[in-house]
């Protein structure tokens, strides 16, 4: 159960983060799994300089920050008017640059992070002990989540960004500036994903190819909730955490494949997502 | 002379394959690459014709890679079989028919939605093989000892082991398969999957089941991957978990855009580059594991800034360098201006009557019919008939609801309520394929073209769905082996006058032009009801004067409603007007009853007039 939790909690974020995205530019990132690994490796080079579990999260989370503020400047801007087929293989060719990078600086071998002494060892629950570091990455995750609500739908931006997951013509015609606001919006979803990849590498050790599998799950859990959705990327986040953990409780070996029967079913019942509105195709 | 050069391709790819083992040890080709180079470049062949052709970027052709491979394998090494050809065939149909089911699930969607979801079903097949399926594929540790082929011709056996002796084995099958590729592009499919990549909207409009083409595209990239993928295990004499991996279907993608998509030989191009790459980068310049991050960038500046590949690049050049040496070639052709009379010579179509014709009653009927977009009321109520062999016009003003009017007559969309009968048929909620199968078409207010193909081959796919019906899988036939087909494009293109303009691409074309083509796409189904919204929007007096006497040639014979707001040449052309506002029928007569109408005054053009 709070395995489920954990995990979901994380594919919330990142799915969050390549939902905004979607939404918004009408970009899928398939690098997204990929800023999710540099996160977890600018917060490791972060680390190893400070010995700091805070300033590697901060660290890497801005390191994204400017990556993706840097990566739509200079690439993904020309590809708007491109075909969707384009932009498909322009982020899916970055991501494996950024993974090529890491593994020619750092070699394949994992790294790892270790959990900050306030939140090492492990936890008793009353019924069970559980590592505490785990608790905390919900805590931690739900925080961030929350934030990243109040961004979207409490302040300026957040309302531009959700009229531009409705209509993006209409926010544009209203004399907004859309290509700053893409620009902030890919900058927070990359931001996500590293974040994401920094909490998560104490749980899990870093390798160059870490970003790959959390990219396909994230796809299934945008699929689930509906693309575009905010809530539906946490709703779908929470599904898949809980049906991983629990079938690896079963047989590990079928966790994958229960999750992408439960994407199958959504799409032959729901085929917009549980939370997914037909907005844009 | 064209036919010549079809079989010319052919042609030269035997040559080269024959040539390849003389050529390419010069060139420091290691014999595995060469033959590495050719199972990617058979995978890919596929790929192209379901990325390339058809417009569907699949990330999950490993899914169909890994399952061929597997079945050949385990046929050959545990079940005792030992004929290898039967084996990779054996495979190849059990990928296709795993395609066929894939295809069923990742179809319902397009665009991103289909490659997020045929990633994550590749995944499903990965992580199958590793476990569940681990008793039967080896799991992590594949399948090793596939044996080489033999084959026993009576008088003497051939043995192909490995190196260069395995190639001619390769070089076969990679030659059969681009010559059925070729067969498949060239034919009457070939064309509706291109014309799917387009544009799938007109492609269904013009009475194409795009579902079904894309379907088989879907299922014959499977079939190449799955032979592919058995060709890989004999390759290797193991066939590898890996396969399987996201890596693969990366692999692939990478490769088919270096060498270009949409060329059937991009992939091998591509295959060829990589794999040489990946040698060169790591054994002379010993570069080590940042081969793949050379290759990355590469792929990405290509994407950006050459995205039509290598083999996209060198055509380019081609063409480029053949204008430079001859300047004045194409000028004058381009610069003929639209011709002063339209198709007025030109004999009518004839129009299919694939409906029993009703002894008497109107051709179209529509009851009542309503339009309800969420607290929208676009129309409401809406009873209309048109009789056989008239010519309707219907005015409105702006938002009066006369597109989701016709939206709703040809099935686009769905009425809310009511009831639409075409030739006597109840046709509400059937779709837009089937209705223009039926013979009701319409052209479109928005130019809905191929905007990449030529004229003819924007005609020639319309008259196919006329000819050939909504599905058909003559993936073989020539489309000069259709009857009727050259008359009917010919035909159309003189009724449109687009005849000196027609091996032109559209994007080429002239505004006018753009517009007339349109016209002529929904001609070419040879509708019984044609329905035209607005075909003078935008045009000069010129191009108005002109396609006004098209319309009046073409209506001999069919029935036609048109929606536009030039009243003076309407009011020239209709027999009745029916005047729709606020989503309701004003009011319907003949032109000069509507012109003498105070409502119609009132309501649409105002005080203007006065």
């Amino acid at each position: 159960m709070f395995n489920g939790l954990a995990l979901g909690a994380l594919l919330a974020l990142i799915s969050s983060g390549l939902t905004i995205i979607y939404g918004t530019l009408g970009v899928l990132n398939l690098a997204h799994g990929a800023m999710f690994m540099l996160g977890g490796y600018a917060g490791y080079v972060a680390f190893d300089a400070t010995g700091s579990y805070i300033v590697a999260v901060i660290a890497g989370t801005l390191f994204l920050l400017v990556v993706g503020v840097v990566m739509e400047r200079v690439v993904i801007r020309h590809f708007y008017n491109r075909p969707h087929e384009d932009q498909l293989l322009v982020t899916f060719g970055l991501g494996i640059c950024f993974v090529e990078i890491v593994r020619f600086f750092f070699s394949s071998l994992t790294k790892t992070v270790p959990a900050p002494p306030l939140m090492s060892g492990i936890t008793s629950l009353g019924f069970m002990f559980y590592p505490t570091y785990r608790l905390a990455v919900v805590g931690i995750v739900a925080v961030a989540l929350i934030a990243l609500y109040i961004v979207l739908y409490r302040t300026k931006l957040g309302m531009i960004v959700r009229a531009g997951i409705e209509d993006s013509v209409m926010v544009d015609s209203l004399g907004i500036n859309v290509y700053k606001v893409f620009m902030v919006v890919f900058g927070i979803g990359a931001m996500a994903a590293g974040f994401a990849g920094i909490v998560n590498a104490p749980v899990v050790s870093l390798t160059p190819d870490v970003g790959e599998a959390i990219l396909v799950q994230t796809f299934v859990v945008v699929v689930i909730g509906g693309v575009g959705s905010f809530p539906g990327a946490v709703l779908g986040g929470l599904i898949a955490g809980e049906i991983i953990s629990i079938t690896s409780m079963i047989d590990p070996g079928y966790a994958y494949v229960m999750l992408f029967a439960a994407m199958t079913l959504v799409l032959l019942l729901r085929p917009h997502g549980l939370l997914g509105t037909r907005g844009r195709e | 002379m064209y036919r010549q050069r079809r079989s010319l391709v052919e042609l030269l790819t035997a040559i080269g394959l024959i040539a390849a083992p003389f050529v390419l040890p010069y060139l420091d080709f290691a014999p595995n690459t060469v033959n590495r180079i050719l199972v990617w470049g058979l995978f890919g062949i596929g790929f192209d014709i379901l990325f390339g052709y058809t417009g569907l970027l699949s990330f999950g052709q490993s899914a169909f890679y890994g399952t061929g491979g597997f079945v050949a394998a385990y046929l050959l090494t545990r079940a005792g079989l030992h004929h290898v050809v039967l084996a990779l065939i054996i495979g190849m149909i059990a990928a296709a028919a795993v395609g066929y089911i894939v295809g069923l699930i990742a179809l319902r969607r397009t665009g991103i939605y289909f490659a997020m979801i045929t990633v994550a079903i590749a995944e499903v097949f990965f992580f199958v093989e590793f476990n569940p399926l681990a008793d039967w594929t080896g799991g992590e540790n594949g399948l090793p000892g596939v044996p080489a082929p033999t084959l026993d011709l009576g008088f003497v056996s051939l043995h192909f082991t490995t190196g260069w002796s395995l190639y001619p084995f390769l070089a076969f099958f990679y030659f059969i398969g681009i010559v059925i590729a070729l067969r498949i592009v060239r034919s009457p499919v070939g064309a509706v999957l291109t014309a799917i990549r387009e544009n799938p909207l007109r492609a269904a409009a013009v009475g194409h089941n795009i579902h079904a083409y894309k379907l088989t595209a879907f299922v014959i990239a499977a079939a190449y991957a799955g032979l592919a993928g058995g060709l890989l295990g004999v390759l290797q004499a193991f066939m590898p978990p890996e396969a399987f991996t996201f890596d693969t279907s990366g692999q692939l993608i990478m490769q088919t855009a270096i060498g270009g998509r949409g060329t059937l030989f991009g992939p091998l191009a591509g295959a060829a580059v990589w794999l040489y790459l990946q040698d060169f980068l790591q054994a002379t310049l010993g570069l080590g594991a940042a081969w793949k991050l050379v290759l990355g960038l590469v792929f990405v500046l290509l994407v950006c800034f050459l995205r039509q590949g290598i083999i996209g690049g060198l055509k380019d050049l081609y063409q480029l360098a053949v204008r430079g040496r001859r300047p004045t070639s194409e000028a004058p052709e381009e610069s003929v201006p639209a011709a002063m009379s339209v198709g007025a010579a030109a004999t009518p179509l004839p129009v299919h009557h694939r409906v029993a014709e009703p002894a008497a009653g109107p051709i179209l009927k529509a009851t009542g019919i309503s339009k309800r977009y969420g607290g929208l009321l676009a129309n409401s109520d809406i009873d209309f008939a048109v009789e056989q062999g008239e010519l309707r016009g219907i005015i409105g003003p702006n938002g009066a609801g006369k597109t989701t009017f016709f939206k709703m007559l040809t099935c686009e969309v769905a009425p809310t309520s009511g009831k639409i009968e075409f030739a006597g048929r109840d046709i509400t909620g059937m779709d837009i394929t089937d209705v223009c199968q039926l013979g009701l078409t319409k052209s479109y207010q928005v130019n809905q073209l191929f905007s990449r193909l030529t004229v003819r081959e924007n005609l020639q796919i319309a008259a196919l769905a006329d000819l050939r019906g909504k599905f058909r899988l003559d993936l073989f036939r020539s489309p000069a082996r259709i009857p009727g087909l050259a008359d009917q494009i010919e035909h159309t293109l003189e009724l449109v006058n687009l005849k000196h303009r027609a091996d032109v691409p559209v994007a080429q074309l002239a505004y006018g032009e753009k517009r007339r083509l349109e016209i002529g796409l929904a001609l070419a189904t040879s509708p019984s009801l044609l329905l035209l919204d607005e075909p003078l929007a935008g045009m000069s007096p010129q191009e108005r004067v002109e396609t006004v006497s098209l319309l009046k040639s073409i209506r001999q014979g069919r029935t036609m409603i048109v929606i536009d707001h030039d009243m003076d040449a309407l009011f020239e052309l209709a027999e009745r007007v029916t005047v729709l506002q606020e989503g309701r029928v004003l009011t319907e007569g003949t032109p000069d009853e509507i012109k003498g109408n105070p409502a119609v005054r009132e309501a649409y053009l105002g005080g203007v007039l006065e």
